[in-house]
């Protein structure tokens, strides 16, 4: 290091502007690695380890965490990187879960074929739902998007999830043996359900994140900070929004798939419009900017309820632990908990090894 | 051209032609320096007149679509992307323009190359200073092969220095591109040492127009910049 340094001072600031910039890009130094390698490992743990460590109580409630995770990530696309704020998430993924359960009970197709098609067409309606996005912003965009989510609350409401009964609504409220909305073949245990669920969020995750890395990701960061400056950079705005609300919906319409067939019967209470309201307030505290904030919230949203009910104490309080934590990002840590808690536990450790150092200046060197 | 917001005007049948090089724009606040600049980039759209560059008709074209065929702006308030880095906020202004990706990377590391950018570009434009920050602006003012550039006010609030490395960078531009550069600046010293044609706007109105040494000289120009004259 020390002696490239010295070679770039003896360079003219022509060249030395030339040996810096035809730097290759994400070029495969050690410390480029760890990266990877933490997150394999992570992942690894998580899908081989992880139901073997938990109960079926606790594997069931990271199932929908995975779930969750991928609502969350296609919200956190909407708000953190267009900068449109949906409040429509939660019915977003109702028609997901609804057309999910229509298509596994009307038909013999394959359990990934459902999930496709599911966010293709929740993709179609979910677009609709962003189209009011091409001339509000903010809180009237909001309000809209709530509003329409609402709509689609009562209409679920008045018509029923399919459970298996005949005719395009599939339902049938007089029937006493109601069938269970089937599980991929490969995945009928809770255990293996939980690893496809796992397996589908990666997959999602790793579509937003090739959509981040290339030509949309760009624009969207354009119209995100300025939608004058993006208009005048070429950014055919219109597009790119609905874009995004397309790759939102089409995320959230695989979840809503892989949450009809986690908990094998669906109801319209499930899915209530102020749902969409908790759902953007952990997606704020997770970190709407990044990945990692859509696992947070997550955990936040369906990992925590369940551990406070295994405490003995009711998951409502979670409520207002959410409404302190949302206040809390927005005044303090705008990049949400994923920013925050790595610089708190750097304090923290920093704070630690001073304290440990202290009475015995000996050990130092080993810890 | 004229442009009309409700009662005000800010451009009253204003005619104006600018042939090559980089061409100054100046007048006081409110003259419709920007407005005139939000006409050619599509965002204001005048109630009577036409633009017409190389030949081809500006306002048959929506902003965007005008931007791919070769018209760039920096805005008063430097828009660079905070949290892309400066081969992004670059490459992006290459990736919606008419060329292809073939020779993207080249041509946008010879852009940051071009306005002296000596950093990582993958570097975020976030953690950069204003200077760097206004200076990935303009590289993504010139990236590939631009027709019209504007700058507004490209000289603002940077310190002497900086803006001496702008104005080589400017002075630069038509070599570089071969694009039409339209500078407005409120610096005289950076207008006129890029600028060998400056029109003036006051009020509205064009108040002078031609070599920018003359035009820097012309009493009604001063008079309008010292409000020697009775306005408003």
């Amino acid at each position: 290091m020390a002696s490239t340094e010295v070679e770039r001072t003896e360079q003219t600031a022509g060249a030395e502007g030339e040996s810096r910039l035809t730097r290759g890009r994400g070029s495969l130094e050690p410390r480029n690695l760890i990266r990877p390698i933490v997150i394999v490992a992570l992942l690894l743990f998580v899908l081989l380890a992880l139901p073997s460590l938990f109960s079926t109580y606790y594997v069931d409630a990271s199932t929908q965490t995975a779930i969750y995770a991928i609502v969350a990530l296609g919200l956190g696309v909407l708000v953190g990187r267009v900068g449109l704020v949906s409040l429509g998430q939660a019915a977003v993924l109702a028609i997901g879960a609804w057309v999910a359960a229509r298509l596994l009970f009307a038909t013999s197709l394959p359990f990934p074929i459902v999930l496709l098609a599911s966010g293709l067409i929740t993709m179609v309606l979910g677009t609709l739902v962003g189209l009011p996005a091409l001339r509000l912003r903010g809180l009237y965009l909001a309000l809209i998007t709530l509003m329409l989510a609402g709509a689609i609350t009562v209409v679920l409401a008045t018509t029923n999830f399919p459970n298996g009964g005949h005719g395009f609504l599939g339902y049938n409220g007089a029937s006493v043996h109601i069938p269970p909305i089937r599980r991929p073949s490969i995945a009928e245990g809770d255990n293996a359900f939980f690893r496809y669920s796992v397996v589908v969020a990666i997959l999602m995750f790793l579509l937003v994140l090739a959509h981040l890395r290339s030509k949309p990701g760009r624009a969207w960061a354009a119209i995100r900070q300025s939608e004058s400056a993006a208009l005048a950079a070429g950014i055919n705005t219109t597009l790119y929004k609905l874009w995004a609300f397309a790759l939102a919906s089409f995320v959230t319409g695989v979840a809503g798939g892989v949450l009809a067939g986690s908990l094998h019967y669906l109801y319209s209470i499930d899915f209530q419009t102020q749902d969409s309201i908790t759902l953007l307030a952990v997606v704020l505290m997770g970190g709407a900017y990044s990945l990692w904030g859509a696992i947070v919230a997550g955990i936040l949203l369906q990992f925590f309820p369940q551990l406070f009910n295994s405490w003995g104490v009711s998951p409502d309080w979670l409520t207002i632990l959410f409404g302190i934590g949302v206040l809390q990002v927005l005044t303090t840590a705008p990049r949400g908990i994923v920013d925050q808690m790595p610089k708190d536990m750097a304090r923290l450790g920093r704070l630690v090894i001073r304290l440990v150092r202290r009475p015995t200046p000996s050990t130092s060197g080993e810890t | 051209m004229t442009v009309r917001f409700g009662g005000v005007t800010p451009l009253d049948s204003m005619s104006l032609r600018f042939e090559q090089g980089t061409c100054g724009l100046i007048g006081p606040n409110g003259a419709g320096k920007t407005t005139f600049f939000n006409v050619l980039s599509g965002f204001v759209k005048p109630v009577a007149g036409s633009v017409t560059a190389f030949g081809e008709d500006l306002l048959g074209m929506v902003h965007f679509r005008r931007a791919r065929w070769g018209v760039r702006r920096t805005f008063q308030t430097e828009q660079a992307i905070e949290e892309l880095s400066v081969y992004d906020n670059v490459a992006m202004i290459h990736e919606h323009s008419k060329l292809g990706g073939g020779t993207r990377r080249q041509e946008v590391i010879d852009a940051i190359r071009f306005v002296g950018l000596d950093i990582d570009p993958e570097t975020k434009v976030g953690v950069l200073g204003a200077g760097q920050r206004r200076m990935v602006e303009v590289a993504r003012a010139v990236v590939g092969r631009p027709r019209l550039v504007l700058l507004d006010e490209p000289g603002a609030g940077l310190p002497d220095d900086e803006t001496e490395h702008l104005g080589d960078v400017i002075r630069r531009i038509p070599e570089h591109s071969d694009a039409l550069t339209i500078l407005v600046d409120h610096d005289m010293s950076l207008v006129s040492s890029c600028c060998q044609v400056t029109a003036v706007l006051d009020f509205g109105k064009l108040l002078a127009s031609g070599p920018t040494a003359e035009v820097l000289r012309d009493e009604r120009v001063v008079r309008a910049y010292l409000g020697t004259e009775e306005t408003l």
